[in-house]
């Protein structure tokens, strides 16, 4: 299993199939495989920020051990 | 008593007089505590300083509080220059404050000096050092109190541009003493433990004893020595503290610390959008570009007449044939001439031909008789003429 991409990575590469895509370079099979490789890593962009989960949590350090709680500002 | 008594108004205003003529009181110097400090929606401060006997009000007219480099409050410690006069109305003397500064601030910035300079010399506020912050952190860690209104506009600021964004308040004692320790070893189990991707450090604004904790070596040291990348957001705008020195990047306040540490998610997407349709656009480009070259190719004469290719060959092939009959004719009468002439030249060369002046040659038997010895009696001989043969005998 290789390493999952970054976020930053993966915008690289839309950036680089963009610039592909836009050369004469490609044949027509070439671009239809880099445009299909395009909306997938676009689509994977998009759920990795659906997907996040929001977190605001406190760290306390309890016997030497870090604990992560629920941190609330008292506002909500 | 046959005495008219004075008005009020005339004692306080006779005092003020008094008071005004005192060239001491013109131009007092006076340390002491602030408290009961308001400051006026006018933008006049008002307020009380004390010792442990005695208090006397104060008040700093707007036009004086420009120049102030700190925001006073209850219980900090100042030395004010002013001018102590009579309120009349009231029949209080008071000090008009032209000047503020921060009782042993002096110390402070000499310190703060010290310590920059040493630093810098050392090379940690070196560009080269200085770690990229992460274009997309999974994990901000914010290191400030837990309580107050940083760590609300951090969580405020970061949650605007990313619903989803994941944060981590390590909670740090942000001044007194001891203060620093605490930070520095935040920033360490922060880095030990990888509980972030990118730290922000925070303070709201304060006076320079204050944000102290920032400027001590011990923070300065374990920011350089921190992997993880650090934004120093401490004090105003025009505060600069140590740590923003030495941190990867200075966010001029706590908010816009968050905003350099999170990315807006919206901004990302409407990105991604933009991605999507111009794969759309260029692959339809594509496409189109095909097509048209596509029709070219169908237009093209191959297409529309295909036989004209095979009649050309034919014209061609036919041309080529002519071009070879012609070279053979052109060779066999090459060769015709040269054969006449060379007959002409070996009929010159012909026996036959010295015949023909009133020479004979006699042969025997078909071979040329070349001399009378080859002669014997009675031998039959043929001789030739150029008209003819005749057979004669050797007597």
């Amino acid at each position: 299993m290789k390493e999952e991409k970054s976020f930053e990575e993966l915008m690289d590469d839309l950036e680089n199939i963009s610039q592909m895509l836009e050369s004469d370079k490609l044949n027509l099979d070439e671009s239809i495989k880099k445009f299909e490789e395009g909306m997938k890593i676009s689509k994977k962009c998009t759920e990795m920020l659906d997907n996040a989960e929001k977190k605001i949590n406190i760290l306390l350090e309890k016997n030497g051990e870090v604990e992560e709680e629920e941190f609330k500002t008292g506002e909500e | 008593m046959n005495i008219e008594p004075i008005s009020v108004s005339d004692l306080n205003k006779y005092v003020k007089d008094m008071v005004a003529e005192d060239e001491f009181l013109n131009n007092v110097f006076v340390k002491g505590e602030i408290s009961n400090f308001k400051h006026h929606y006018t933008g006049h401060m008002y307020f009380t300083l004390k010792d442990d006997k005695s208090l006397i009000k104060c008040i700093m007219f707007k036009s004086s509080t420009a120049t102030l480099t700190f925001m006073p409050k209850d219980g900090m410690k100042v030395n004010v220059l002013g001018t102590v006069s009579v309120f009349e109305r009231d029949g209080v003397y008071q000090i008009y404050c032209k000047a503020m500064q921060e009782d042993g601030v002096g110390d402070l910035y000499a310190k703060y000096n010290e310590l920059k300079n040493k630093l810098e010399e050392e090379g940690l506020f070196d560009e080269a050092h200085k770690k990229q912050i992460p274009f997309m952190p999974k994990v901000i860690g914010v290191l400030t109190s837990q309580t107050g209104s940083v760590i609300k506009d951090i969580i405020n600021v970061s949650t605007r541009r990313n619903p989803n964004v994941y944060i981590r308040l390590f909670p740090v004692p942000v001044q007194g003493e001891g203060a620093g320790e605490k930070i520095a070893r935040a920033i360490k189990i922060m880095n030990e433990k990888k509980l972030a991707d990118v730290l922000i450090l925070a303070r709201g604004g304060g006076s320079l004893e204050d944000l102290w904790p920032f400027n001590e070596e011990v923070v300065a040291r374990a920011i350089y020595e921190s992997k993880l990348p650090i934004i120093s957001a401490v004090g105003h705008e025009t505060d600069f503290s140590i740590s923003d020195f030495v941190a990867d990047l200075r966010a001029p306040t706590p908010s816009a610390a968050a905003e350099l540490a999170v990315t807006d998610v919206f901004d990302l997407e409407d990105r991604i959008h933009l991605y999507e349709k111009r794969f759309k656009i260029l692959l339809n480009r594509k496409l189109e570009f095909m097509k048209l070259r596509y029709e070219k190719c169908m237009n093209s004469k191959a297409f529309t007449n295909p036989k004209q290719k095979v009649n050309d060959e034919y014209i061609r092939i036919d041309n080529l044939i002519k071009e070879i009959e012609k070279g053979i004719k052109e060779k066999v009468h090459d060769c015709k001439i040269k054969s006449i002439e060379l007959m002409t030249r070996l009929d010159t060369l012909s026996p036959l031909k010295t015949l023909s002046r009133g020479y004979c040659m006699t042969e025997y038997e078909g071979k040329i008789i070349k001399s009378k010895k080859d002669l014997k009696k009675d031998m039959q001989l043929n001789v030739r003429y150029t008209d003819g043969d005749a057979k004669v005998k050797v007597i």
